[in-house]
């Protein structure tokens, strides 16, 4: 998988909502010397006298965070997503707790950020935060649809992650299709009744491709960007339930505790059902490009083919 | 200004008094509710009496008043001296107090804002209250607000590096709004501090980091008040006071006794607790 031209990295969605938001005086913008990575480098440009720079110090940023939120701020705090974990104890405990609206970003999520190696790939942020009660856990499949998500965090009121990605994938939206975007609810890009693809992150664009080469052996799959975590989006789930055979989750990401298992939990919790999940092992990930590190941990479409398949097969 | 605003100017004497009304209030809870913290809420109680009777702007009547001035107690575990001080001001009733640490009670075993009225920070994991207070800070200078903010944190919480992380970022973004007190009772959990992992010199550490530091008996009412008021008029850097206190203080028994840090008076230990205080 090459990086196409044409596409989006979801974290420039992240760096020009938040310009689009700055017209809201409550919005503030906290830093920790990864502005220029996760793009709120283009909010501090224009509004320096509203962005924070807190240092490497993502313990500190998380707590003035919350004391800005506590003070009737609304502030979008970003660092890479491996970062935020150092901050864990401070997201549940300062942040998610006293219930207040702060609005935190990991960007270079997953071992799609390549060549970093794995200390910077993230690949248990959504499982850890979807543990915390009350916090909004998404994760956009590229830059339009990360733009949307990340202006409707504006009402939200709850607290709220969002992982983006580095590196650009296509773009599965257009200034018209996001506008149906909502938090909270699955985004169905393809209709189809045999067999459910839900996917989120870079894994989207995979799973639009996985879905098209299904179609060829007459296979109708559809395809949804979960881009919503938490709150799990039930009622498309139960939709599914009744119309398909089963599920194939795909995330670049564990496949402990994050969307794959999220999906499990409902579908136990339901009575049961078929679910299969693409994601990346019980292991840590290395250095490498994108798309040799993806082919190589089994993060690709023809990996979604093949658990589909299987699913169906034994039916 | 709304309603009925605090800054009382209470006297010297009248705050004494206060001190010790709320001493009883902070055995009595811990003897109820059979668990709490008694020695760091003994230790700290002089100067959060003095802070919400001479210094503290809010309002009883409307506690989510925006322009309030903040208290953030980081040492959430020492909340019974919170909870004596909001009793005596109004927000927390008698009965609330004997709620302490039940469950459904306003009187969380940690200071916790989403439960309690007056209560300006969720609490229980040290090292976290002074970047909170920071961001308080920030947000009222971008306000064009002159509402303090006022943080208390502990001398063995001062061993959490996320403290000193605020410090530096403080001193860096000129946040005078920002005042801290350590309380300097030098016990912890397990032991002393200086058996723990001593601090060391903690007004030189904090001034190194920019801020203004004075150095008081955080015991005598009278200097207490007196650093309250220069911190509140330092407009140049963030400012620290560090009181050496007693953990403990005001009960023999209890006094520099680190087993007193997290255990409730027995019967016996609560009557003999009150005749010291009556």
């Amino acid at each position: 998988m090459s990086a196409p031209s044409a596409g989006g990295a979801s974290r420039d969605g992240y760096g020009s909502a938040l310009l689009k938001l700055s017209s809201d005086h409550r919005v503030v913008v906290l830093e920790a010397d990864l502005g220029k990575s996760t793009k709120s480098c283009l909010f501090r440009a224009e509004f320096p006298e509203r962005t924070v720079s807190l240092g490497i110090a993502e313990q500190n940023m998380m707590l003035v965070a919350a004391g800005m939120a506590s003070s009737g701020k609304i502030p979008f705090a970003s660092t890479f997503a491996i970062f935020t974990e150092r901050a864990f104890e401070q997201v549940r405990n300062g942040i998610a707790r006293p219930g207040l609206p702060v609005h935190i970003c990991g960007s270079h999520g997953g071992i799609h950020t390549g060549t970093d190696g794995s200390s910077a790939q993230s690949i248990e942020d959504l499982a850890i935060y979807r543990t915390i009660p009350g916090l909004t856990v998404i994760t956009p499949s590229d830059d339009i649809s990360a733009e949307e998500l990340t202006i409707q965090l504006l009402d939200h009121g709850n607290a709220s992650y969002t992982r983006t990605a580095r590196n650009k994938t296509p773009r599965m939206y257009d200034t018209e299709s996001v506008k149906e975007l909502k938090i909270g609810k699955g985004s169905i890009l393809k209709e189809g009744d045999d067999v459910a693809i839900i996917a989120c992150g870079v894994m989207v664009s995979e799973a639009m491709e996985a879905a098209s080469t299904l179609a060829d052996s007459g296979v109708d799959a559809c395809v949804i960007d979960m881009h919503t975590i938490k709150p799990l989006d039930t009622e498309l789930l139960d939709e599914i339930r009744m119309k398909c055979e089963g599920i194939v989750t795909a995330e670049d990401h564990s496949v402990i505790g994050g969307l794959g298992s999220a999906v499990a939990e409902y579908m136990s919790s339901a009575g049961g059902f078929p679910v299969q999940m693409v994601g990346v092992d019980d292991r840590f990930g290395e250095s490498g490009s994108s798309s040799d590190l993806m082919e190589s941990l089994g993060l690709t479409r023809d990996e979604i083919v093949k658990r589909a398949r299987e699913l169906l097969n034994s039916r | 200004m709304d309603g009925d605003v605090g800054h009382q100017n209470l006297s010297i004497s009248e705050l004494e008094n206060l001190s010790n009304d709320c001493r009883k209030h902070i055995v009595r809870m811990i003897h109820k509710a059979g668990a709490g913290h008694p020695g760091g809420s003994l230790s700290a109680i002089d100067i959060i009496v003095a802070l919400y009777g001479t210094r503290l702007r809010f309002d009883r009547n409307n506690p989510d008043w925006s322009d309030r001035d903040r208290f953030v107690m980081s040492k959430g575990h020492a909340s019974p001296a919170v909870y004596s001080i909001l009793h005596e001001m109004g927000f927390l009733s008698e009965s609330d107090l004997s709620t302490f640490r039940t469950l459904g009670s306003v009187c969380q075993g940690h200071v916790d804002m989403k439960w309690t009225d007056g209560v300006d920070f969720s609490a229980g994991s040290l090292g976290m209250g002074l970047s909170f207070g920071l961001g308080c800070a920030i947000a009222a200078r971008m306000d064009s607000s002159s509402r303090e903010t006022w943080v208390m944190v502990g001398d063995g919480e001062l061993q959490e590096g996320q403290v000193w992380e605020a410090m530096m970022a403080a001193n860096f973004h000129e946040v005078s709004g920002l005042k801290m007190i350590v309380d300097r009772n030098r016990i912890q959990n397990d032991d002393f501090v200086n058996v723990q992992m001593e601090v060391g010199d903690v007004a030189s550490k904090i001034s190194s980091f920019g801020w203004n530091v004075k150095e008081i008996d955080g015991h005598d009412m009278s200097e207490i008040v007196g650093a309250l008021k220069w911190a509140s008029e330092q407009d140049s850097a963030p400012s620290a006071i560090v009181a050496h206190t007693t953990k403990g203080k005001g009960i023999s028994f209890m006094e520099d006794n680190p087993s007193f840090h997290g255990k409730a008076p027995s019967d016996e230990e609560l009557s003999l607790a009150l005749e010291e205080l009556s």
